[in-house]
């Protein structure tokens, strides 16, 4: 039995990550978690996140999360999405706040003068919908899935990592930026593969099958 | 390039579908799972719920609706229809909802906004927006369904609910909504130009180039109908073709 972690600090609604994997990997237990016990005893972990950075930074160590999350990390198959990617890093410009500094880098706000797309019109922030997610490197969970597959993407921050060698995608939004990052036991996107159709799915089975 | 969606509306009255719904092969053209499936499945890039049940001893209903959509469609799915305050976005949230749209309850109480886009987060917050064109160029807000006008300046009211945190506006032009000639472009290209938060145009689509007109003309980020895939005369999947054919980006 495969024994899955989604890390729940209250910071929006785990359900649809929960169902997407339970639809796509038979045998697999799924907990929604707060307790950093479920975090440990589990195979592997999905750290998500929404709404505003600073806010998911405080409801986590609020839970007493973040020496589990770490710590997960470190050493199981680690999955993070959307906010649960941005809160890897060192520093958000939302709310002028320190990530868990599992990666060096800056999480930014899109550039206002650059928002704007090839027919001249506004780039509307934040980025919403379904956009092209170009494969930088070969890597497991990328498997059956088509170079430019498109994701469905909400946010107006993205990461900007310090070394480029952990990106994995990238998406052109006025600029282009970084989709995924992945290194070592860790995968994290920013897009949400549980709202992305047979991409996504394609996605999160992809990683319940992954080692390391 | 990001794509622009089309997202297929259904009117939920007591947990079925209402507004006659007929697809080929579906079993039971009520049942929203069904429905949501169906549209997933012809790609649709999300889906709107728009609860229209009248008895309060039935609002709990869409929570289940929401529920088993949510465990079927890996798509984004919006809720609106009777959301009067926070918990009422919570709830919908948690039931599976990705965006939780408000209208009147807005109107009545703009602080609304600002406290559910600060406890949930402004990429889940909508805010419909009813509009009659009331002058050249000047189209009012009105609730429940057109009949009550409200004195807000159309485009000054997206304004403000985009600077109060609302992540997207649903335009709908009253004028237009069931006549089939098309979305009101002057509106929705006059919103959509004033703010920096995503335009779905809405109310009077009758056949595909309406779609991509709504787009081009209209400037609109996403693209919302009911009738024209309820009644089986065109798919999302045709949409979408058509858009393309137009030099529009989407999902195919």
């Amino acid at each position: 039995m495969n024994k899955v972690a989604i890390i729940d600090y209250g910071m929006g609604n785990l359900r649809s990550v929960a169902k997407a994997i339970e639809h796509v990997a038979a045998d697999t237990q799924v907990v929604v978690t707060a307790d950093p016990a479920d975090v440990r005893a589990a195979d592997r972990v999905v750290f998500p996140g929404q709404g505003a950075m600073p806010d998911c930074m405080r409801e986590l160590d609020a839970r007493g999360l973040r020496p589990a999350v770490l710590e997960a990390a470190r050493n199981k198959p680690f999955l993070g999405i959307c906010i649960g990617q941005q809160m890897l890093f060192e520093h958000s410009q939302e709310g002028d706040v320190p990530g868990l500094c599992v990666f060096k880098g800056e999480v930014r706000r899109f550039p206002d003068d650059r928002m704007v797309g090839a027919d001249g019109a506004r780039l509307k922030v934040p980025h919403m919908g379904w956009n092209e997610v170009w494969q930088k490197r070969p890597h497991p969970l990328w498997a059956n899935i088509p170079d430019g597959a498109r994701f469905y993407y909400v946010h107006s921050y993205y990461v900007d990592p310090a070394d480029p060698a952990i990106v994995a995608a990238t998406t052109d939004y006025g600029i282009p930026f970084t989709g995924a990052v992945a290194q070592a036991n860790i995968f994290a996107v920013q897009f949400h593969p549980e709202k992305s159709a047979e991409a996504g799915l394609q996605l999160l089975s992809n990683f319940m099958s992954w080692k390391p | 390039m990001l794509a622009k969606r089309i997202i297929p509306c259904l009117d939920v009255n007591a947990g079925r579908v209402v507004k006659g719904v007929n697809f080929v092969e579906l079993r039971d053209a009520g049942d929203p799972v069904e429905v949501a499936r169906r549209y997933d499945e012809q790609g649709a890039d999300e889906i709107t719920f728009l609860d229209i049940t009248a008895s309060s001893d039935d609002r709990n209903i869409i929570l289940h609706v929401v529920e088993q959509v949510a465990e079927q469609v890996f798509i984004p799915l919006t809720v609106g229809g009777g959301v009067r305050c926070v918990d009422d976005v919570r709830r919908l949230l948690n039931a599976g909802a990705d965006k939780v749209s408000m209208n009147t309850a807005a109107v009545n109480n703009p602080q609304l906004v600002a406290d559910a886009a600060g406890k949930v987060g402004s990429q889940c917050i909508v805010v419909a927006i009813d509009a009659k064109q009331v002058a050249p160029g000047k189209w009012e807000v009105f609730t429940h369904g057109g009949r009550n006008r409200t004195g807000l300046d159309a485009i000054e009211w997206a304004q403000k609910v985009a600077s109060l945190g609302a992540g997207e506006i649903l335009l709908t032009s009253m004028d237009r909504d069931g006549t089939k000639n098309g979305f009101d472009l002057g509106l929705t290209r006059a919103v959509s130009d004033a703010i920096s938060i995503p335009v779905i145009a809405s109310g009077g689509v009758g056949n595909l180039d309406h779609l991509a007109d709504g787009v081009t003309l209209g400037r609109a980020d996403a693209v919302l109908a009911a009738s024209i895939f309820h009644f089986g005369d065109h798919t999302v999947r045709e949409a979408k073709e058509l858009m393309r054919a137009r030099g529009i980006e989407v999902r195919l």
